[in-house]
This record gives structure tokens, C-alpha cells and sequence, in this order.
């Protein structure tokens, strides 16, 4: 792979609700921020990138409220529906392909939209729909067979919750840092059974952008480049009845690759922080799992050893991760953003020390049925 | 934002999306609707190539990516593999809260059948065994089969 | 711009305005075992997907996710791109992008609607802001009806006129097997069909239509191998230009997206005449005036000269630049779907797979995609792989 790099990131501060930005104004807001993290100007940027979704704004081409917001007049700009991780792949795509700058941005907001019903329109109109099942009962499904496969306990999730919202107490753009304990999350509010409310991530309105660029562009930047080293993604079947719930096989197979990319033998050694999508609780320690940090079924002790918290050997989620912030599709992206800041050194009161070599990751579909893995750095 | 902005509570907008939708269920689906319908039985289709007994019936096996024109007949019963009890309720929902969703490995499939369970949901464990309960007035759709019960709620496989 | 890439197979299902018999995903299948059949290849050939339609036609979120089962993408990447009616295009160019990049080499691009299933109208009007422009836009074709009346008042065209392009697109079509409408069309059957919105007749319109399609990229090197002709990747545009309806009202100016869109594919592609230069066009036309205006905003004929170009049928099957042999939009229209059936009828003819609507000896064809607000896509595909 032709060298790129990230050199250009900004996010809004994530938050209930916006009741005074359109998404344009939010994206608006990202891109004009991102332009100016990297030290570029608008005509510097010869390709565009916008991530929306249909359902989730209500709109049908839903990136047509944002083409001038995002700079796109008269650029090649093109829309990916999807997690925002997925439309950072489309744009590095570009770059590689000859484009010397593609802006990245994503936009949702939680708070226009009623996420149970846009999620239920996710399962088959035919044979699931009906039953009302959505992405949180879903999730729910999967918490199930993933304690019932290894015995976990509800505690072990409820760990993350505590170390996410936690972690988010360091992050100025988070919208819940907490500090809570395994009590407070075990006594919350049942939703969907195993999960409670202190294991779901809140509704969020945000927006996110990234600038992607190739090498003589980065060498141009204002500030230190992150290289893009590996990053590949992965879908598995649909049906959730088709799939084992409990071993992510999609995210296996896209941690492999991407390792393979970038040449990483030994994830837990030579990835010194990571950036998971973890919008349930179990999420954070299953995907732990398929990312191979540790062996199936030890994703729950992660917490407990001392290896994924702050001061651990992977600290995982220090910016509070999708518990704590949760605009869909802007999130990955943000999962990208917090990476790429940990390799800068600009990650304020949550960086970890020493980052050389930083993972994120986002997913798109219920359960987590096609994941993208991104492995940055400091190293050309 | 400008100053005066912040004293001012935004104008909304409240809207829906109203567009009506009939989606072609098509030949297989087609199939094992009316056999839930007419004949109270469900009805799965099998790979020719890797022999996966999928439920509900597909045209096509996604990983052998071969065209599957084998039925077969599937048990009423089954295993349940993971459960989850519902607590919060929205507009599509069939039934009020509590009420649990289930995947259910019906014998004879190779796949889980995602359903409803509405009784003894504190009796619910994974691994207990299942049976559905049709509707007495069935129309060729998957609530056709009301939900499915605890077989021996104190017994388990 | 990276390496270079070509189409080495195209399918497409048989285009109908109801398909009871299949859902989305089983429909899907269709295209994507006719692509594979095509290109002589299996699906464990194929490394990366890209699919694309309209949400609201067929209200399934996460349609990636959903379609997994027909697209063949069961443990392979795959991306969803959507850009209302140039999705197609934008699907197409998004596969480029994949093997251009060098990180794969074979690559699908799949493109569905399946328009049966839901009020077209009634879809569509959420693409317009909800505040500012859904009350006053009721669908797709009021604003095609005042750009139609522009171009009329400017120019003296007649209704007649445009007419003539549903007569020679519907004629097209009864070559194409796959084509939904396969009945002629007269002018006289077009200005005697009900006025929709003037001077938009029912006859002047394109049809809602069932129907998905594929095509398979391939990277320089391995096309070679895979097919006799590969359709190379020559030049590709995108100007989605406006964000909203009041900007995009100055008739005036014509289609601007077209314009720049079409500007920036001849240059890539080192083109000084288009109607020398080019064999075929398969252009979205999703109403027959469209044919008159926007061919002039593409550079076939200068500002006015439309109708006369047409009309002296230099754009019929037999002329200098024959328009749409498969029938164009006008005769086939799964929204989806659309705009990559023009690349894919543009590589079929390249490739010379066009049976009764081959155009002979094609070595530079071009294809558009149009949709969303006034937004315009521009691929131009050649026999001759680029230098």
C-alpha cells in the first residue's frame, strides 16, 4: 500500500442534543476545523467523502444536505452510508487511487430521529420486522450468547462502563463522563436483559471530520502526520439466527488482514492503545477478543488484570468510547480521530504515554456484522 | 453561536415520513408463509452443496453461493441459544413489555429462528427446550406463529 | 490516477415494473451470478463489493448488511454508497476507486431498486430539506417540468421535439431483452398521452421498475486475462453540485453539473470532439427533454441546436453518435440500478456483447449518471487500454 496519512481531525463536542445546529452547521463546523488542523485551505482538497444515513436523518440522499457544508461544490464528492470508519476506507481509497486530500465527514443526530424504529427498519421486512426487534434488543441477544458461551458474568460488563465513563471524565468532547461504580451500573434501570441502562451508550448529536492525505501533502501539514499502516474490513452473515453471536468471525478476518498490512505479529505488544466501538458494554471485551488481544472467552478479565485501564499495557477506550458519546456512523470515525491523537501526543488529560502504534475500530449492522479495522502510527 | 441566539428557544419542525410500503415476500418466503398459515408447519430449505438446513427457507446459500431448491420439513420445537427479556416498549412492538426474544435452533435446522416468548419469562434459561404456539387465525406472516413456550419450564436438556 | 481498471462483466436482470416472485436480496443474486457468469469467474474470485439504491424505496436500513445472501459479499468487505439517483454512477466510480487503489483486484459494483414496493413520490420528497424546500417540491418531476419550459421559451422547442427522444429510446429498447418497456413508442403516441405537469406527458416520462445489475472491475494486468475486450476506465466526473432546489433554478445556465462534470471527463480522456470522438453514449435521461437540453450541456451540439441534431438522427441506432441503444431510462428504470446499467450498457458495447443493439466498432463509450439535486456523473470508458 501507497503511503497516506491522517493530517487533519476535528469533532464537535458530542452532546444530547443540538437544538441550535442543522447538520450542515455541524459538519460545517468539522470541516472547517479539520482544514485547519491540517494547515490546508478548502482548495487543497480535490476529493469529498460524506457519511450519512437515510433512515437516521430522514431524508433520502441524506448527503445532499451537507454537499456544500462539507466543501463539496464542484469536487468529486460522494457519499458512503455507513460507519464513518468505512467512509475514511473510501477515502483513503481515493488518495491512493491519485486524489491528494479527501476530507472525511460524518454526521448524525440522535435527537431528530427515534433510533428504535430506524434500527427495526435494519431486520427483514419479511420475517423479523414484525416482532419489533431492534438494535438494542438485538444487542441484547448477542450479551446472552456471549455470557451463556463462557460464563461470564454481568459484572465483568459492567466494568467497562465504569472504566469507559471514567475515561471520559478526561475528554472534553464526551458527553457522559461519570464516575460511577460496578454498583451503580448493576442497580441501573433493566432495558433489555442482560443489558441495563448504565450499559448502553446515551443518544448523541455530532459530527466528525478527517483529512486524508498522500505523502507530499502530509509532508505540507501543520502538525506530525499519522501513517495509515493497515485497515481492512469484513462483513458475515445477516440473519442473526446465521450467525455465532458469541465469536466474531468478520472481525477476525479484518484484524488479520489489517495486521498483516501493517505488520503486526503480536497485537497486545505492539499496539500501545486501542479505540473500540463499544456501544454496549459486552461489546468492549467481545471485540477485544476478535481483534486478538486475548484468547476467546477472556475478554471479561481484561479490567481486572490492569491491561486495558489507563495505566495498563493496552489501554483501551481512554476517550470513553461509544458509552460515553454515541452519534451512529460519526462514532467510528471519532474512535479514528482519538487514534490518530494519541499517536500525535494531543490527546490532553486522556493520552497514553508512548503511542507510537494506535488501533481503532468501527462496524456497521446489528450485533456487529462487518467491521473495519484501522492500524495508525507515527513511523513512515 | 451569536449571543441573542442563546436566549431564544429554537424553532422544530415535527414531521414524519409516511410512505407506504407492501414488500414482495417472493416464491420461497411465499412458501413458508403459507405452509405456517395453511398448514401450521415450518418449513426450512437445504444446501445442496454443504447440506445447512436454513430457516427461514433461502432461495440461495449465501456462502456456497449456489441457487438451494430442497424443503425440508423443520420441528415445531427446538433449543432456545440465547434469550433476552425486553423491558422498554415502542410503537412496533407486537406485544407490551415484559416479553422476551429468542433465537431458537428448531430440530432438524442448522441455523436459530429469531421469535417472541411471552410466558414464564423468569423460567427462561438458555438451552430449555421450546414449542411454538400457532395462532388460531393465521394471514401468511410470521406472527402467524403467536410465539413460542416453555415446553417443561423445569426441565432442562 | 493509480492503476488502471476495466470491466470485464456486466449482469443485469430482465427489468420489470413488478418482480413478485424474489425479494431485494434473491434479486440481487440474479445480477450478481449473471455478472459472474459473464466474466467467467466465481464468487471466491471476487474481493471486495459495493452496492447502492435508494433507502426509502424499499425502507431497509443497512441494505449492505441486509443483502449479504445475494451479493455474495459472506465474509468479504463491503461498502454501501448512495447518492439518490446517481448511485449507480457513484457505485461504479466508488469500484474504480477500490482497484485504482491497488488493495484489490476484483471488485463488484451492484446497483438495485426494487420501485414496486413503495409510493416513488412519495420517496422521493425526502430528499428535499424538510424546512425549507419538501412543502412547495412535490417529487421528481416539477422541477424537470420548469427546467422544460426554460429551454422552450429560450430556444422556440417544441414538444414534438422532445417527443422524439421517447420515440427513439423506446425503439432502442426492442433490441434489449432486459429493457422493462418493450413497446415502440410513436411522437404521436407521446403527445396524445396525459398531460403530468406541462409539458410533461406520461409518455415523455421514465417508468418505475424492478431490476438490479452488476459489474466486475478488474485491475490492469488481470483483465487482460479475463476477457478478449476489457471496457478500460478512461476518464470519470462527478459535480454534485447543488445542495438545494433555489440554487440550482437558474435554467438559464443549463445543466451546470453536466457542464463541469462533462468538461473535466473530455480532458482526463483527451477528448477535443465528443460526436468524433465518441462511438455511443448511454445517458440518464429520465425524461425526454432531458435529451434535448443536457446534450447540449455534455457538448454534442451547441446551445439551441438540439432539436436539429436529433432530428436529423444523427443520435438513432445507424447515426454519427447513437444515443441509448439499450432503451435508455425512458424504457427502464430501477432507480438504483439506473445509472450503473448505463456504465454497464456502455462496457457491453465496448466489450461487443451488445447483440441486436450492438453499436459497430465501438472503441470510446461514454455514460452518465443524474440524480439528487440537479447532480451529474460523467464515465467515459475505452477498448484501448489508457497510456
Amino acid at each position: 500500500m501507497n503511503k497516506a496519512a491522517i493530517i487533519g481531525v476535528a469533532q464537535t463536542k458530542y452532546e444530547r442534543r443540538k437544538k441550535d445546529q442543522i447538520f450542515a452547521d455541524m459538519v460545517f463546523d468539522v470541516t472547517r476545523a479539520a482544514l485547519d488542523d491540517a494547515g490546508l485551505v478548502l482548495d487543497d482538497i480535490d476529493s469529498v467523502v460524506t457519511v450519512s444515513n437515510d433512515f437516521f436523518d430522514g431524508r433520502t440522499i441524506s448527503g445532499m444536505s451537507v454537499g456544500d457544508a462539507s466543501g463539496g461544490q464542484d469536487k468529486n464528492i460522494s457519499t458512503v452510508s455507513g460507519d464513518g470508519t468505512f467512509g475514511a476506507f473510501y477515502g483513503l481509497m481515493r488518495v491512493l487511487s491519485g486524489y491528494q486530500a479527501t476530507i472525511v465527514v460524518a454526521h448524525y443526530k440522535g435527537s431528530e430521529s427515534d433510533v428504535k424504529i430506524t434500527t427495526n427498519g435494519m431486520f427483514d421486512p419479511i420475517f423479523h420486522r414484525l416482532l419489533g426487534i431492534e438494535m438494542i434488543s438485538a444487542a441484547a441477544l448477542q450479551a446472552n450468547a456471549y455470557m451463556n458461551r463462557y460464563g461470564i458474568g454481568e459484572e465483568a460488563f459492567a466494568e467497562v462502563s465504569v472504566k469507559n465513563h471514567g475515561n471520559a471524565q478526561n475528554n472534553p468532547f464526551a458527553q457522559l463522563p461519570m464516575k460511577i461504580t460496578v454498583k451503580d451500573v448493576m442497580k441501573s434501570r433493566k432495558i433489555a436483559e442482560p443489558l441495563k441502562l448504565l450499559d448502553c451508550s446515551p443518544i448523541s448529536d455530532g459530527a466528525a471530520a478527517i483529512v486524508i492525505a498522500d505523502e507530499k501533502i502530509a509532508a505540507r501539514g501543520k502538525k506530525k502526520p499519522v501513517w495509515i499502516k493497515g485497515v481492512a474490513h469484513c462483513c458475515e452473515d445477516y440473519f442473526l439466527g446465521d450467525r455465532d453471536l458469541a465469536s466474531p468471525v468478520a472481525l477476525r478476518e479484518a484484524a488479520m488482514k489489517a495486521y498483516a498490512m501493517a505488520g503486526i505479529k503480536t497485537p497486545l505488544k505492539e499496539i500501545d492503545v486501542a479505540e473500540v466501538l463499544e456501544p454496549y458494554s459486552y461489546m468492549e471485551p467481545l471485540w477485544l477478543e476478535g481483534l486478538g488481544f486475548c484468547e476467546p472467552g477472556e475478554g471479561g478479565t481484561l479490567i481486572g488484570k490492569g491491561i486495558t485501564t489507563m495505566d495498563g499495557k493496552l489501554p483501551v477506550n481512554a476517550s470513553g468510547g461509544a458509552l460515553s458519546s454515541n452519534p451512529i456512523l460519526v462514532a467510528g470515525l471519532a474512535r479514528l480521530i482519538e487514534a490518530v491523537l494519541q499517536v500525535r501526543g494531543e490527546a490532553g488529560a486522556r493520552q497514553v504515554k508512548k503511542v507510537n502504534t494506535a488501533l481503532a475500530h468501527g462496524f456497521n449492522g446489528a450485533c456487529g456484522q462487518s467491521h473495519c479495522v484501522w492500524i495508525v502510527g507515527g513511523n513512515k | 453561536m451569536t449571543e441573542w441566539l442563546k436566549e431564544v428557544e429554537p424553532l422544530t419542525l415535527k414531521g414524519q415520513i409516511a410512505v407506504p410500503y407492501a414488500w414482495w415476500v417472493g416464491d420461497v418466503g411465499s412458501r413458508f408463509l403459507v405452509a405456517l398459515r395453511d398448514e401450521q408447519k415450518i418449513l426450512g430449505s437445504k444446501c445442496g452443496k454443504c447440506g445447512k438446513v436454513y430457516v427461514p427457507p433461502r432461495k440461495n446459500c449465501g456462502r456456497c453461493f449456489v441457487d438451494i431448491d430442497e424443503w425440508v420439513e423443520v420441528a415445531s420445537e427446538g433449543t432456545i441459544e440465547a434469550y433476552t427479556i425486553v423491558h422498554y416498549s415502542y410503537a412496533v412492538q407486537p406485544v407490551k413489555p415484559p416479553f422476551a426474544y429468542a433465537l431458537i435452533r428448531l430440530d432438524g435446522a442448522d441455523v436459530g429462528f429469531l421469535h417472541l416468548i411471552k410466558k414464564d419469562l423468569g423460567k427462561i434459561r438458555n438451552g430449555l427446550r421450546v414449542k411454538a404456539v400457532f395462532r388460531k387465525k393465521r394471514v401468511g406472516q410470521i406472527l402467524d406463529i403467536d410465539s413460542f413456550e416453555l415446553i417443561e419450564p423445569l426441565r432442562r436438556t | 490516477m493509480g492503476r488502471r481498471v476495466a470491466i470485464v462483466g456486466t449482469g443485469q436482470t430482465y427489468h420489470k415494473s413488478h418482480r413478485p416472485d424474489v425479494t431485494s436480496k434473491e434479486m440481487i443474486y440474479e445480477a450478481v451470478t449473471a455478472a459472474l457468469a459473464d466474466a467467467e469467474l466465481t464468487i471466491r474470485d471476487i474481493d471486495a463489493v459495493v452496492i447502492g439504491n435508494m433507502d426509502h424505496f424499499e425502507s431497509i436500513n443497512y441494505v449492505d448488511a441486509y443483502s449479504v445472501e445475494g451479493s455474495g459479499a459472506f465474509m468479504k468487505p463491503i461498502m454501501k454508497v448512495t447518492t439518490g439517483g446517481t448511485t449507480g454512477t457513484t457505485v461504479a466510480i466508488a469500484a474504480y476507486y477500490h482497484v485504482a487503489s491497488g488493495l484489490f483486484d476484483r471488485v463488484m459494483a451492484i446497483g438495485f431498486e426494487k420501485n414496486s414496493e413503495s409510493d416513488t413520490t412519495g420517496a422521493i420528497i425526502t430528499c428535499s430539506d424538510a424546512i425549507w424546500d419538501r412543502f412547495s417540491y412535490s417529487g421528481a418531476i416539477p422541477s424537470l417540468a420548469t427546467e422544460a419550459t426554460a429551454y422552450m421559451e429560450k430556444y422556440g422547442a417544441t414538444q414534438e421535439d422532445a417527443a422524439l427522444i421517447g420515440e427513439r429510446d423506446r425503439n432502442h429498447a426492442l433490441n434489449n431483452p432486459y429493457a422493462h418497456l418493450q413497446k415502440p413508442l410513436t411522437v404521436a403516441d407521446i403527445m396524445g398521452s396525459p398531460m403530468l405537469a406541462y409539458p410533461i406527458k406520461l409518455g415523455d416520462i421514465c417508468p418505475r421498475s424492478d431490476g438490479a445489475c452488476a459489474c466486475i472491475m478488474a485491475a490492469d494486468g488481470i483483465a487482460q486475462k479475463l476477457t478478449r475486450r476489457p471496457a478500460w476506465f478512461k476518464a470519470v466526473s462527478v459535480r454534485h453540485t447543488y445542495t438545494w432546489f433555489g440554487d440550482s433554478t437558474d435554467y438559464n445556465k443549463g445543466l451546470v453539473s453536466m457542464q463541469r462534470a462533462s468538461k473535466e471527463a473530455y480532458t482526463q480522456a483527451g477528448i477535443r470532439n465528443p460526436v468524433e470522438e465518441l462511438d455511443v453514449a448511454e445517458l440518464y435521461l429520465p425524461y425526454t427533454w432531458a435529451g434535448l437540453k443536457w446534450i447540449e450541456d455534455i457538448g454534442f451540439c451547441g446551445p439551441g441546436e438540439a432539436a436539429r441534431f436529433v432530428g436529423d438522427r444523427n443520435t438513432h441506432m445507424g447515426g454519427k453518435l447513437p444515443i441509448n441503444p439499450s432503451g435508455g431510462v425512458i424504457s427502464t428504470n430501477c432507480i438504483g440500478a439506473t445509472a450503473l446499467l448505463r456504465v454497464a450498457e456502455a462496457a457491453i458495447q465496448i466489450m461487443g456483447k451488445g447483440g441486436k443493439r450492438q453499436v459497430p466498432d465501438v472503441k470510446n463509450a461514454l455514460a452518465t449518471g443524474f440524480g439528487g439535486c440537479f447532480w451529474s456523473d460523467v464515465v467515459i470508458l475505452s477498448s484501448e487500454r489508457p497510456a
